[in-house]
Formats: C-alpha cells, structure tokens, sequence
C-alpha cells in the first residue's frame, strides 16, 4: 500500500505571536517551529496502517521555505520511508497549497493521502479536501480512525451529536483528526536511519493567489481585566447578581 | 448578485448556527443591497423548515429535498451548491462551521476555483469587495482577508452573527437532486448517535466545561445538573479530560478541540493551559471555578470563585434553579 502524508511546519502555540511591520504577516523571530499536531495524528495512522499489512510505503510531503526540511528529516525518524520537500518562496495556504500539492500528487501513483484535519496557525481545516476535489479523489473529513477492507477503507468521522461510518474507494483522501493516533516518540535509531532515507526536493508549481490575500492582522480585541468574587458557595450569590445584571441569566 | 447561505439541516430540524449563516448573509445584503436566497439540502422533511426561513429574511429559498437524502454526502452536496453558484451568480456564498460546513465549504471553493475564508466571526464590505473577518493563531491575532475574485466562500462561527425573526415569507424554488456526484463516492454505513440529544459545545450558547480539578469521570454529573438548570448549556472538556477517557473528543474546547464563543463560559477546575484558552479565549462572559487562586484561568476570566467546586457548583446549580422557579 503507498500512502502519502502531508505535513505542515507550523509555530508552537506557546510562541508569542507578533505582528509583523507589514501589519499583515507574522513576525517569526525567535519563535519555535513544531509538525502541525493533526499531522502527526495522521503520520501515526499510517505508520499503523503500513505495521498492520506488514508492507507498504509511507511517504512525507511538505510544502514550504528551507525549514521544511527539519519537520521532513522527524517525519522520517518517526517511521516515513522517503520524503519529497516542495520548495515554495512564499508561504502558501488554502487553494493556492491545494494546488500545489495536487499537481505533486496528480503526478504519483498511491492508495491513499493522508491529512492533518487542519494546521493550528491558519485554522483553515481546508486543504486535503481542496486537493481531493482538485483530482477527483473521494475523501472523508474528522476521520478519528480507519481501516482498509480490500480496496475500500472504512473510516468513522466525528460529526456533530455523534459518530458516522463511512466507506470509500481507493485511492481516497482523509483527514485525520484526534482519535486513535496518539503520535509515538522518534527514536535514536529512527533519528539515525532518517539521514539515509530517500530525500526529493522540488519546486512546487505554485501559480496564483488561491483567491483571496490577508490584508491586516490585529491583536485580538482587549477584554476588560476580571475579578475574583469570592471564596467558596458563599460567593455565589454575587456571582449570580452580576451575571443576572449582565443579562446572561433570566 | 444573490448572497446565498447554505442552511444545514439535522433530522429534519435547523441547527441553531443556521440563524449565524442567515445573519451573516443579512449583514452582506444589508451594505451591497442584494437579496438572501438559502439552499437547503435533506430528505422529504425539510420542507416546513424551508417555509420558515422567510422569516429570518430569506427571500428565495432553493430546496433540494429528496428521500433518502442526508447531509453526510458531502459530494452530493457539493455538486448541489456548485451548481447553484454557477447558475445564480452570488456574491459570496456562506456556510455553518460545523462539521458539514467545514468539510462542504473548501470543497465548494475547490471546485469554483476561489478563496476560502474559514470560521469567520465578521464579514465587510468594500467597494465591491467582500473581506472575512476570522481568528487566527489560536486566536492570538485577528485576520482581515479579501477575496480577490468571486463568490467569496465563507464559513461562519456559531453565535457570532445574530439575527432577530420577524415576518415574511420566503418563494421556495425545488432544485433536482442529482443521482451521484460525480465521483466514486462516500457511502455512509452507519450513523451513531451521541448519548442523549446534547446541544453541541461550538453552537450552544452557554458552555460548562470542566477539567482535572473534577477529578473522577463520575463528577461530571454536578455539571451536567448544571447545564440542565441552566437550559442552554452544553457541557465542554478540557483536552485532559478527553486524552484520559473521561468525556467524549467532540466536546474538548482548545486548540486540538473545538473553538468555541458562546455568550457565557464556564471553566470548572480548569487550570487555563494556553492551548485551552485558544479555544475559548472569545467567549462573551468567562467565569472561572478553582481552588488554585493562582490559576492562569483567573487571567482569562472577567469573573471568578476560588474554592472547592465541590462546594461552589452544586450551589451555583441550587441557586439557578431557584431563580429560574
């Protein structure tokens, strides 16, 4: 079975995020890179899927600038076979990504691609999807575990109020949320056979603008400082007094 | 140019975050001066649901009704909405982010070759040109982004764009169902249902969530007599909670949950880790519960209670009932 994950350099969300003097982009001095955690999700799903067939080829893929290459190089020490870096020289999101990655994954034989449900910095929760109706590929979204069932998968999705049962053709697209792939630790040996394993590097045929540009970027709006009300049950009649004087509570 | 919402149904029934859709969609008509037209997609039942939405200021209402048609085929959908954008020409076309929108929005952009605005909480118009309003970084800065080309496709975040009911009726336009999508498709095996009829925590309006301060599963009963004394809460958890088995994915609040701004949020034994508050940090009114009185939490919050919540919420409960009689 091959399998391609897609992958996204993302900040940590401890990082103080600053505006840049652009006023429209994000000043990353100083600020710590990290794998978009859906991504290890699925990276972990199909590393498991690759374990279960006792075969099969998993393959990293990432778009973006040179610190690509340290997100690709711990995707190969969790367990990636290879990995394929699409250069970029300017960040790319939402359509514009889409198609970039189509055209890499338009041009490759796989089974299945996997995605991160969404990358934490752009929150878009867009891009697999973008990519699976690009090349005509069936896909399923929230997708919290899956299994293969000769040339069908058969995925559960979390939806709202409950759970769904889907099952879709390959070769197919998911996008993988949290679940059943707690993310397992590299280790010394991964990190040491990552050096060997097969690395592509290739500029991405990026063209366009995806549609749509960020025109400014601001601080969220300041809330008021609060107030301790109280200690203990006793303080809840004022917690109640200002809520009911606030409206919240008829 | 029609702004066209696409109304979600659920069993026959609207989801509250259908009203933040047509809100939205007045707010664009309102500044531009085009008409609101909603498509609605769902088995045979749905067609008392489309007569409503006049009310909301709705003027055309597209219905693709069909037994046997649900929500969860996302390229059947799709195939629906695109249609309708090339044939009627909207200025944007607005989504719920929830779980259907967000998976049928960015496929709807894929496939008309536009931008994609996700989860907005604001939309404006420019000149001739709309731009979506959305958080970004965990809600660490705010996002203005202009749509380039047209339609603008948005999806929009639950209790973000009221919208007050008032009469009118909407002409209710039957649109074919196609017999697939298109594509080798997505088959739905199975549909299981949550336990009980829990209103949603990114669409309630009121969110009680609680954390390890609860300290066993079971203690999550004194919040769910909270919420049903309050009436329109939804119980939420903290990633903790969830990674340790206690309550279910779809209710974590926080970065690898759900983001969530309901009118007023509880934090019950909740400490405030950064990633938790990235998913509340909008909510209208926090109000904190801790014993730790140094708790990030109270940071965040604009009210809280330090003690025992052991103590404070079966009062808190106590108390609420008595005044609502």
């Amino acid at each position: 079975m091959k399998i391609v994950v897609c992958i996204k350099r993302v900040p940590d969300t401890e990082a103080r995020i600053r505006v840049a003097a652009d006023g429209r982009s994000v000043d990353v001095t100083g600020v710590k890179f990290i794998t978009n955690p859906y991504d290890e999700f699925a990276l972990e799903a199909a590393l498991r899927l690759r374990e279960a067939e006792g075969e099969g080829e998993v393959v990293a893929l990432s778009l973006g600038d040179t610190g690509i290459a340290e997100t690709l190089r711990a995707a190969l020490a969790m367990g990636a076979d290879s990995a394929v870096h699409l250069t970029t020289d300017r960040p790319l999101e939402g359509l514009a990504a889409a198609h970039a990655i189509a055209a890499e994954l338009s041009g490759r034989d796989f089974d299945l691609a996997l995605f991160g449900l969404k990358a934490i910095d752009d929150d878009l929760q867009a891009v697999g999807v973008m990519v699976a109706e690009l090349i005509d590929l069936p896909a399923a979204t929230a997708v919290t575990e899956f299994r293969r069932e000769g040339d069908r998968i058969i995925a559960e999705r979390e939806v709202e109020g409950g759970m769904e049962v889907v099952e879709l053709p390959t070769p197919c697209i998911l996008t993988i949320t949290k679940g059943a792939y707690e993310p397992r630790y590299a280790s010394l040996k991964g990190i040491m056979a990552a050096k060997k394993k097969p690395f592509e590097e290739k500029a991405a045929m990026a063209e366009g603008d995806g549609g749509i540009q960020v025109e400014s970027l601001q601080p969220p709006p300041e809330r008021q400082p609060g107030r301790i009300v109280g200690e203990g049950p006793d303080a809840v009649p004022e917690l109640l007094r200002i809520l009911r004087e606030q409206g919240f509570i008829a | 140019m029609p702004i066209l919402a696409v109304v979600e149904a659920r069993a026959g029934q609207l989801p509250s975050i259908s009203r933040d859709v047509i809100g939205a969609a007045r707010s664009v008509a309102e500044a531009t001066g085009d008409e609101v037209e909603a498509v609605l997609i769902g088995g045979a039942d749905i067609r008392g649901a489309a007569e409503d939405l006049g009310r909301w200021g709705v003027s055309r209402v597209h219905l693709a009704a069909a037994e046997g048609v649900e929500w969860n085929e996302p390229g059947l959908y799709r195939r629906i909405v695109v249609d309708l954008a090339r044939t009627r020409s909207p200025r944007a076309v607005i989504f719920p982010a929830s779980a259907m929108g967000r998976d049928l929005a960015p496929r709807v952009a894929a496939r008309l070759e536009v931008g994609y605005a996700a989860e907005c909480v604001g939309v404006e118009i420019e000149g001739d040109e709309v731009i979506a309003v959305r958080p970004r970084y965990a809600g660490k800065v705010t996002a203005r982004e202009r749509f380039t080309r047209g339609p603008a496709v948005l999806s929009v975040r639950g209790n973000a764009f009221p919208v007050e009911e008032g009469e009118g009726s909407a002409e209710v336009v039957p649109v074919e169902v196609p017999a697939n999508s298109g594509v080798p498709g997505v088959v739905v095996r199975e549909v299981r249902a949550g336990e009980g009829a829990r209103l949603d925590v990114s669409e309630a309006p009121v969110v009680v969530s609680g954390g390890r301060g609860l300290r066993e599963p079971g203690n999550f009963r004194l919040l769910e007599e909270l919420a049903q004394a309050l009436g329109n809460a939804a119980v939420g958890a903290s990633r903790a909670v969830v990674d340790a088995g206690w309550r279910p994915h779809a209710e974590q609040v926080g970065q690898t949950g759900k983001t969530v701004a309901p009118a007023l949020y509880f934090a019950i034994g909740i400490s405030g880790a950064i990633q938790h508050l990235a998913g509340m940090r909008t909510a209208g009114y926090i109000v904190a519960i801790n014993k730790d009185p140094d708790a990030p939490i109270f940071r965040a919050a604009d009210a809280g209670i330090v003690g025992d919540l052991f103590e404070i919420v079966p009062r808190l409960t106590e108390e609420i009932r008595k005044m609502r009689g």
